[in-house]
């Protein structure tokens, strides 16, 4: 009944306000939406208060047009600066705790699980890199240890943004910030390592100035999760306030960032590749024929 | 999985059987299903299970009673971190997840993460169920304190024990003051039969819908947990009607409610933008709630105290949890002395018991609260709910924490002192209102 939700009862329609209306008449629900198809369908994420030039701001929005099925997807979220943005978007959101996001998360996908067994109901957690890797560090690497079944996406922006620019764990060793007065001491945190060894099923970085990619790893850890076992996503969606990038040399300097220690990287596990190829049609997982036995 | 597990006979380290798992199946029943019973089970309403159920009488620990009342509870999901004396409780749950009565069920990170995951777990709309103690409570206490805000109708019972430093493992009640004020209801169990009926009722309670808050189960721990004592059960053939997740003040989190106003709307989700008065009408609609279950209480509970020998009574001794069990006792040897001494128990800390309590000791001489904690909380709450409605002399005292034991002696001295004046060993003057030094008073009421 998931698409039921969004319609309007017969007759209540015309005195629904409109951007209710074209939430339900233009809205992605039930479709497959692309980011090539941008500004020809009404999106989940319009209104946010976010600051002018929010490279974070950018990522969320994409990653929710690439989310496979936004009629039945749930976000979860901590304190920081994404959720000022999650929280307006067009699907449930919890904002919880402090750090507790994966620990909510754990309990809500086997909660869902218990109610509606195979039917998809993916729970998307997206938080900052302080609430992630910081104070929200033990419940996400227990949360994979256990193979629960949600996507994970840190915004790491490498700092505290929401809290006016402190020192986060992401931070890069000799990075002069708030309570870091004479630079960072210690280098940023592998966060990609630790996903890999608590078994992640799908590990990816990605920059926002590539829609495309970043769609594409959206889809990729949302049905591997649902199918096989934890996903993350560590994406760079950068502060140009705390960080003094003019708004003009955001796109910038996502790609210099890019280029010097985001460079693209995707990991999947066996059991990830056979779910896209045999589930979901990604073709370049499928088992390649074996030459030798054609030849002979 | 669970075939495996049951197939093998479970030992401790030792190489002792596990006598609180289920009996390894014969060779001949080696296919047996090990849900069967629990798909046995016949759903019944909470009016028949708490009122008109035959109940048979069994002697057992606390921790074996809670994990009976989860039995008959339909509890979906359960999580467990251990922590001493609530480890039992939550091993014993994890044998009814291996026997199929509770659905889902994990040992968590630790408390913070469990109590998370709980919260997870309610917005997911499915009956949740955890225990923890002491300091696990406090490592807990973020996500608790939020519970109520959210509106999320779970069970949470603790097995109550020492907090602070010096730490020990041993009874005290002191986290209670602390969970108190989270907005959540809290019951206070005497003995392993009130945590028995307190934690099924519980959870119809929670999931009201003019309610829907979360219930914390206290007792204080090992007297209650460890120790055995008779309980009534209804046949572990029946169960209560499982959690409606459509009921509820607030949706729940499934994508089947319409998405736009939960996310835009709620004030629950969002922070920096709230305005102070929507935080405010959100907590008074909160404490209202915990005020609407009173009448839930009253009806599954039989209000929310209990009395004894109070009518005509010059001493009220009140007391909740363990210390009730020693008032009672208490009271018999008052009895026998000639001092006409009544008690009143209060089942139900939040909501409290203000009305009843105003109108109980309005002709009382002297009150008498004895707690299992250094610093009172109780009395505080007795304090205030009944002033200006009796001129009782009231004693804050005696105290016993740390895992003292409360003998019945130290109560009856301070009823003794109390009615004639005779300055008391144990509890300072400064803890004895009414009818003294105001400036003690004051004191007093400024260091509890």
């Amino acid at each position: 009944m998931s698409l039921n939700y969004v319609e309007f009862t017969p007759g209540f329609d015309r005195w629904m306000p409109k951007e209710y209306r074209d939430m339900v008449h233009h809205g992605p629900f039930g479709k497959k939406t692309s980011v090539s198809q941008v500004g020809t369908f009404k999106e989940i994420l319009e209104e946010h208060p976010m600051c002018a030039g929010c490279a974070m701001t950018l990522f969320i929005r994409l990653a929710m047009i690439a989310f496979p099925n936004p009629e039945d997807t749930i976000t979860v979220g901590t304190a920081g600066c994404g959720r000022l943005a999650i929280s307006q978007a067009a699907i449930p959101f919890v904002y919880g705790n402090y750090g507790d996001q994966n620990g909510v998360a754990s309990g809500l996908t086997r909660g869902l699980k218990l109610r509606f067994g195979d039917k998809p109901k993916d729970v998307v957690v997206m938080a900052g890199d302080g609430g992630m890797a910081d104070i929200g560090f033990a419940q996400t690497l227990h949360s994979w240890f256990r193979k629960e079944k949600f996507t994970t996406i840190m915004l790491d922006n490498e700092v505290y943004g929401n809290t006016g620019g402190q020192e986060s764990g992401m931070t890069n060793k000799g990075q002069v910030l708030k309570m870091a007065p004479v630079g960072k001491k210690f280098e940023k945190m592998d966060m990609l390592g630790m996903a890999k060894v608590a078994g992640c099923a799908y590990v990816a970085t990605v920059v926002p100035n590539n829609p495309r990619r970043v769609e594409s790893v959206i889809k990729k850890a949302v049905l591997i999760a649902r199918e096989v076992g934890p996903t993350y996503i560590q994406a760079y969606t950068s502060c140009n306030i705390e960080y003094a990038i003019p708004t003009d040399k955001v796109m910038e300097d996502a790609k210099d960032v890019e280029n010097d220690r985001y460079k693209f990287s995707e990991y999947l596990s066996d059991d990830a590749r056979q779910c896209l190829g045999e589930l979901y049609g990604y073709k370049e997982y499928l088992p390649k024929p074996e030459k030798t036995l054609a030849k002979s | 999985m669970s075939d495996a597990l049951e197939s093998e006979v479970k030992t401790n380290p030792q190489g002792d059987p596990i006598t609180a798992a289920p009996a390894p199946p014969s060779a001949q029943s080696g296919k047996k299903d090990p849900h069967a019973e629990a798909k046995r089970q016949k759903v019944v309403t909470p009016e028949y299970m708490f009122h008109e159920a035959p109940r048979e009488k069994e002697f057992i620990t606390g921790s074996e009673a809670a994990k009976e009342a989860v039995r008959r509870s339909n509890v979906d999901l359960s999580i467990a971190y251990p922590i001493t004396p609530q480890s039992e409780t939550m091993q014993l749950i994890g044998v009814l997840y291996g026997e199929g009565y509770v659905k889902e069920y994990y040992r968590g990170e630790e408390e913070y993460g469990v109590m998370s995951a709980i919260a997870g777990g309610s917005r997911a709309g499915v009956r949740c169920f955890t225990a923890t103690a002491g300091p696990g409570t406090l490592r807990g206490l973020e996500p608790i304190a939020s519970w109520p805000g959210h509106r999320l109708p779970a069970v949470c019972m603790f097995t109550c024990r020492v907090v602070n430093a010096p730490l020990a493992i041993q009874p005290d009640n002191i986290e209670m003051a602390y969970l108190l004020h989270c907005g959540m209801i809290i019951f206070h169990a005497e003995n392993q039969q009130d945590l028995f009926d307190y934690i099924m009722m519980a959870f119809i309670i929670s999931e009201k819908n003019d309610v829907t808050l979360p219930v914390g189960v206290c007792c204080d721990g090992f007297f209650v947990t460890h120790a055995r004592g008779y309980c009534s059960m209804q046949d572990k053939g029946l169960k209560l009607p499982e959690r409606e997740a459509w009921r509820g003040a607030v949706p729940v989190l499934d994508a089947e409610n319409p998405p736009a106003r939960l996310s835009r709307d709620a004030p629950v989700q969002k922070s920096n933008f709230m305005a102070y008065n929507i935080h405010a009408v959100w907590q008074q609609e909160v404490w209202a709630a915990v005020e609407r279950s009173r009448k839930y209480i009253d009806q599954y509970m039989d209000g929310l105290i209990e009395t004894q020998n109070v009518d005509e009574a010059d001493v009220l001794l009140i007391a909740s949890g363990s210390a009730a069990a020693q008032c009672r006792e208490a009271v018999r040897e008052c009895t026998a002395k000639g001092i006409k001494a009544g008690l009143i128990k209060i089942k139900s800390l939040r909501p409290f018991p203000t009305k009843e309590l105003r109108q109980l000791c309005s002709k009382a001489k002297l009150i008498v609260v004895p707690e299992f904690n250094y610093v009172g909380w109780l009395a505080k709450e007795v304090a205030t709910a009944i002033y200006g409605y009796s001129n009782a002399k009231i004693v804050g005292g005696p105290h016993v924490y740390g895992g003292m034991s409360m003998p019945v002696e130290m109560i009856v001295d301070e009823v003794i002192c109390g009615l004639s004046g005779k300055r008391s060993s144990t509890v300072p003057s400064s803890a004895i209102m009414g009818q003294v030094d105001p400036d003690a008073v004051a004191h007093f009421m400024q260091n509890i």
